[in-house]
């Protein structure tokens, strides 16, 4: 349920392993929320024609495990699941899949929104932007797994 | 010793290649190791005070120490999502 691949992404398909993990566990599965992200057209004005996203594969998976484990902790019994992609992308096409499975509704849309700000503030993930007239790394966060800080930020965003 | 050293993204672009070998002398930190590369690729040092860097595909610290073998990346700003 937690991987990097150069593959297109499928909602449906994460979201029967996820739901399928739960659905005779605790209280069950009553919630599934997805999120996916994807290339956007254009960039601060430009117009993209493809994004490449490159991954430290073996640490990101660590990471994702490490989410995982923190919403274990803050919602017991939920599911998770993260596919990122990496690669050549399209605009219009899935970059990550994020797929969150609960026992009622509220708690998956938290823990899909948590899931997507933790990636965005930790995995060792990076994306390069090729404009029709240049390319340009994005830098975001600078990475800290252990950033307390970040992780309640993540948290009231996720529950605000 | 010899250590790997494994380049990121831009990091990666800046550096010319995805891994170099190099050799520091033992006791050495990720710092030390840092430094050496930094020497041999001036373009990196801007990046300093925003890298993250991992000691055999675990999250480290700078003033962690590295043992002969080890494969230390150093890791831009993420992007991911």
């Amino acid at each position: 349920m937690l991987s990097v691949t150069r593959d297109p992404l499928s909602v449906e398909a994460l979201t029967a392993q996820v739901e399928a993990s739960v659905r005779h566990r605790g209280d069950g599965c009553g919630a599934v929320a997805s999120f996916l992200g994807l290339v956007r057209a254009t960039h601060q004005g430009r117009v993209v024609k493809y994004l490449e996203y490159e991954a430290f594969d073996a640490l990101a998976l660590q990471v994702f495990s490490q989410i995982q484990a923190e919403v274990e902790e803050r919602w017991p019994g939920a599911a998770l699941g993260i596919v990122h992609r990496v690669g050549r992308l399209a605009v219009g096409e899935a970059s990550i899949v994020i797929v969150a499975a609960t026992a009622h509704r509220a708690e998956a849309f938290q823990v899909c929104r948590y899931a997507i700000e933790r990636v965005k503030q930790i995995a060792p993930v990076w994306k390069h932007e090729f404009f029709g007239d240049g390319e340009a790394w994005v830098e975001g966060a600078v990475a800290d797994p252990a950033d307390e800080a970040a992780r309640m930020r993540a948290l009231e965003i996720a529950c605000a | 010793m010899r250590v790997t050293v494994r380049f990121f993204a831009r990091l990666r672009e800046l550096a010319g290649a995805e891994t170099v070998s190099i050799e520091v002398t033992a006791p050495a930190t990720v710092s030390t190791v840092w430094q050496a590369v930094t020497q041999a690729a001036p373009d990196l040092v801007p990046f300093e005070r925003a890298i993250s860097c991992a000691i055999n595909a675990e999250f480290s610290r700078m003033s962690h120490p590295v043992s002969e073998g080890d494969d230390v990346a150093f890791l831009p700003p993420v992007s991911g999502g």
